[in-house]
């Protein structure tokens, strides 16, 4: 059996072979984790998984003539010797690569100290499988008891990880920090005359103890399904559409896929070359934050090292910022905003940490009041995005409303508009958060898109 | 002599690089079984996978990823345990064995078998002379900077050329607990052109083309065909460039040929995995034996074909893969199973149970699903439509399995007016329900083609290649959304 080293110590070899193999500059990063899942179906267990897995990545920069080659690699084999040979690997496929006047390790300042964003409670490593087992029986039967016409599901699901992640560069940073995430998740499926539907319902959260109660998750995901029963088509129209905080997010994600600098400094977004322009109103503001305690995205310091920060990304409807890694910056000439990511198998990103669209005052109920004729939509399928051009064509579930009132559901339509109208002709914003993962919205509602139907 | 059966040299492979010859592999088994259990199985993959991207004119990265480990698992009634590590040793393969066992709350010891077998596939779908992640980097990087001046050289509107190559090779061996033994060394390779072009008004659209499949690398340097991939990419982006927006509605639809096949994928082949028909949670659960399709429709998945993406010799229980008829002249009449789901359902694994890495429990999945080829001629269907539109390429697509309704993204529209192909559209998208979709087929073309290999399915979290492939079809009535009147 081979001897494996401390995080430390790993991190560290990686990035000394690489320098002797003739790197410039090197960084390295160790992910290791420990997960369980497990479904349980009915009264029966569907699987239980378990499962250790690490994973170094290396990045070696060559310096060449005004700037370096780069290549990065990746190993779940953590011998010394395998260390060894990946970093030596590394040097020797960024030689074959051409010379890109921009790469390199941050300019900008690396994280000074490591705050405890509250990521993780050892507490929640001393819970075993078979209670959280249970967690999955208790939404399971809430779900299925909710009401005769449930009488089948996809099954209740868990799910726990614990990481550890190691992260150090050649410019002298090193840093590391421990996670969690835990998961419950439950799926009936209702049938009625009008046929089979499914929905689902989910809470995260780094600590177990902030997870939602287990019945209180399969009777959501009940109500969920149980109003998706009976669902008609409309005709095609134009009328205003709804997106309540479960589908609102995705609005958020299309939103941060156009603000990521690669796509910016590449001009493959709507909003490259839009900073400090109005694009959505003033009732709008969205904040990326990677130091809100407990939060899905969270992190210490980013993927290069750097201090994650609070970014105003949109502020009272202005494109306040963009989100940038170092490399993206200086194409950008700009500075990072600390919003590296960074997997063990690629160089860094950019990407959002936690981003939220700021809530308004109304309440859903008093939203749907105000809108004469329209769709709150709850369900989206497809991946009908464009971030070049901003068109936006998804497919759509939800419920009808007419003078003010929720009618019934509604499915088999798609929803369509131009990503830079649509911003604009939000007018309506809820007070009704929910974090449901790192992206979180209130509802949100436009005045009109192009609904397809019969 | 080194043996060229693929599967006899991962299973040489992995006896010499981690010591697990046939006593080993029956003394992890054993450990698996020394509960009750129907069934138990081990997976070991160790995978080489390599990457270089080009963007503004040079290859900036370059990229390798070494992946091993080994996952158990252990299968009583319904229920499955598995439990999955990255160091592949015995020590830890009998952990895991502890572990995935731990289901089962019988205390009697299952019987185990000798694993024996020289691991030999009755034919190699994928023979090739040189592995795709030893092909040098050089050659790789030659090609996407190639790439990069021919397409500039293409239309002067190319504002942004990105190509990415990426190889795979991956070695398998599965070792069952009725003693048998199967593995397979896949080879994967991959080239993406994505091309941004701009007008004079500064407006800009993407054109993406891909290609790929289980080959030797050394197809993709081919000028004449990484040349048409290019070509394809500038057309679609400049056609964007011109394109008006698609209309909402009910219309009739001519599909093209090739990688509209999707739609099989999403609104078919989705709903047809023995899973969700095990758990009657699928728009076809129990409708074998009824007309889901219009006369002439014939669906079938094959994992078969030679060098296609998604092709397999071997599925990752070990089960032969094989040409499997989903639809019949209109009949529904087979699903799509894995060794779990034909056991429960009473019948027969269909080579269909495959996983994203040793770190996922098998699943029912696609390999290359299409329809086969009708009697029309491809002109006289677009001929025939008085008002329409003409689907020729697709982005992703996505179904709701247990209400059947799909959705899939258009890259490349046109409309249709009088039987003639009209102004390109853009930003459509078509919706519709599985189980009626192809009831709305009214003319099979001749033309069967399949896609150019860059399938991609995503299940359950886990990704797995596919194929898909159509010929050129017309559909009456189908809900086409668009921001347009």
């Amino acid at each position: 059996m081979s001897v494996e080293l401390p995080p430390r110590a790993t991190v560290e070899r990686a990035i000394d072979r690489a320098r002797r193999a003739g790197a410039s500059a090197v960084d390295a990063i160790l992910i290791e984790s420990d997960s369980v899942e497990a479904r349980v179906r009915a009264a029966e267990i569907d699987f239980v998984s378990q499962a250790r897995q690490r994973i170094l990545g290396i990045r070696a920069l060559v310096a060449g003539e005004r700037g370096a080659r780069s290549a990065c690699t990746s190993t779940s084999d953590l011998s010394p010797e395998a260390v060894n040979q990946m970093a030596a690997e590394t040097v020797a496929l960024a030689r074959a690569t051409a010379v890109d006047p921009t790469a390199g390790l941050p300019e900008e300042a690396f994280a000074s100290e490591i705050p405890d964003l509250a990521l993780f409670d050892p507490a929640d490593r001393d819970v075993d499988v078979e209670t959280r087992i249970q967690d999955a029986r208790a939404a399971e039967a809430a779900a299925r008891g909710a009401d005769p016409r449930i009488e089948n599901s996809e099954g209740s699901q868990i799910g726990s990880s614990f990481s550890h992640i190691a992260y150090g560069n050649s410019a002298g940073f090193f840093g590391d920090y421990a996670t969690a995430a835990h998961s419950l998740f439950s799926e009936p499926v209702a049938r009625s005359d009008g046929g089979l539907q499914r929905d689902y319902w989910y809470t995260v959260a780094r600590r177990l103890s902030d997870l939602e109660a287990p019945d209180a998750v399969g009777r959501e995901a009940a109500r969920r399904v149980l109003r998706r029963l009976g669902a008609k088509r409309v005709a095609t129209c134009e009328a205003p559409v709804i997106f309540d905080p479960v589908t609102a997010p995705s609005l958020l994600g299309h939103l941060i896929s156009c603000v990521n600098g690669y796509a910016v400094y590449r001009q493959s977004s709507y909003l490259a070359d839009k900073l400090g322009e109005t694009i959505a109103p003033a009732s709008m503001t969205v904040i990326d934050d990677g130091t809100r305690p407990g939060g899905l995205g969270s992190k210490p310091f980013d993927g290069e090292g750097l201090p994650t920060r609070r970014t105003l990304v949109v502020d009272r409807g202005r494109l306040s910022s963009y989100l940038l890694d170092s490399y993206s910056a200086r194409k950008l000439e700009m500075q990072s905003t600390g919003n590296a990511t960074r997997g063990a198998g690629s160089s860094p990103g950019a990407g959002s940490t936690n981003l939220w669209l700021e809530p308004g005052q109304r309440s859903l109920d008093e939203i749907i009041a105000s809108t004469e004729r329209g769709l709150l939509v709850t369900e989206l399928i497809g991946m009908g995005f464009n971030p070049v051009t901003g068109d936006y064509s998804r497919g759509a579930a939800g419920l009808w409303i007419e003078a003010g009132e929720i009618v019934g559901p509604v499915e088999e339509l798609t929803i369509a508009g131009n990503f830079a109208n649509m911003l604009m002709d939000i007018d309506a914003i809820g007070s009704d958060i929910l974090w449901l993962g790192s992206t979180a919205s209130p509802s949100v509602r436009i005045s009109k898109m192009m609904i397809a139907g019969e | 002599m080194a043996s060229s059966d693929g599967g006899e040299v991962a299973v040489s492979f992995f006896r010499d690089r981690f010591g697990m010859d046939d006593r080993s592999l029956t003394r992890a088994l054993d450990a698996a079984l020394e509960r009750e259990v129907d069934y138990a199985d081990l997976y070991f993959e160790y995978t080489v996978e390599d990457s270089v991207a080009l963007e503004e004119g040079i290859v900036k990265s370059g990229s390798r990823h070494l992946e091993q480990g080994v996952g158990v698992r252990t299968q009583i009634a319904e229920r499955q345990g598995y439990a999955h590590s990255d160091e592949v040793t015995i020590e830890n393969l009998e952990l895991a064995a502890a572990t995935a066992r731990a289901i089962s709350e019988s205390p009697s010891r299952t019987s185990a078998v000798a694993v024996r077998g020289s691991g030999a596939n009755a034919r190699n779908l994928y023979p090739i002379e040189t592995a795709p992640t030893e092909v040098p980097v050089s050659e790789k990087v030659g090609l996407l900077e190639a790439i990069d001046v021919y397409a500039r050289g293409r239309d002067p509107r190319v504002k942004q050329v990105m190509a990415s190559v990426v190889s795979q090779y991956q070695t398998v061996l599965i070792a069952g607990s009725d003693g048998s033994l199967s593995a397979d060394v896949r080879p994967l390779v991959r080239l993406n052109v994505q091309i941004i072009g701009e007008d004079a008004n500064g407006r800009r659209e993407i054109g993406y083309q891909g290609m790929g499949g289980r080959h030797d690398f050394s197809r993709l340097l081919e000028t004449a065909t990484w040349r048409e991939l290019v070509d394809e990419s500038v057309r679609i982006a400049m056609l964007s460039l011109d394109a008006k927006p698609c209309p909402a509605g009910t219309m009739d639809v001519v599909l093209g040929p090739g990688w509209p096949g999707i739609l099989l994928h999403e609104a078919i082949g989705h709903g047809l995995e023995g899973d969700f028909n095990r758990k009657q949670t699928s728009a076809f659960s129990g409708r074998i034996g009824e007309r889901v399709a219009s006369p002439g429709v014939t669906v079938v998945d094959d994992g078969t074909l030679e060098a296609r993406r998604g092709s397999l010799n071997i599925d990752d229980e070990g089960t032969p893969t094989q040409r499997t008829t989903l639809i019949e002249d209109g009949i529904l009449c087979g699903y799509l199973q894995d060794r779990l789901n034909a056991r429960l359902m009473g019948m027969k694994p269909t080579g269909n149970g495959r996983r994203e890495s040793y770190a996922h429990i098998p699943m029912p999945r696609m390999t290359n699903t299409f329809m086969l080829a009708g009697n029309d001629d491809p002109e006289e269907i677009l001929r025939s439509v008085a008002s329409g539109i003409y689907a020729v390429s697709f982005g992703g697509g996505q179904v709701d399995i247990t209400s059947g309704k799909f959705v899939f993204s258009v890259s490349e529209a046109y409309e249709i007016e009088n039987g003639r192909i009209g102004a390109p559209l853009k930003g459509a998208t078509l919706i519709g329900n599985g189980p009626d979709v192809l009831t709305r087929v009214s003319r099979i073309g001749g033309d069967l083609e399949l896609d150019r290999g860059v399938g991609t399915c995503g299940k359950d979290g886990q990704s797995v290649p596919v194929g898909v492939g159509l010929p050129t079809i017309r559909l009456d009535g189908i809900t086409v959304g668009g921001t347009a009147r």
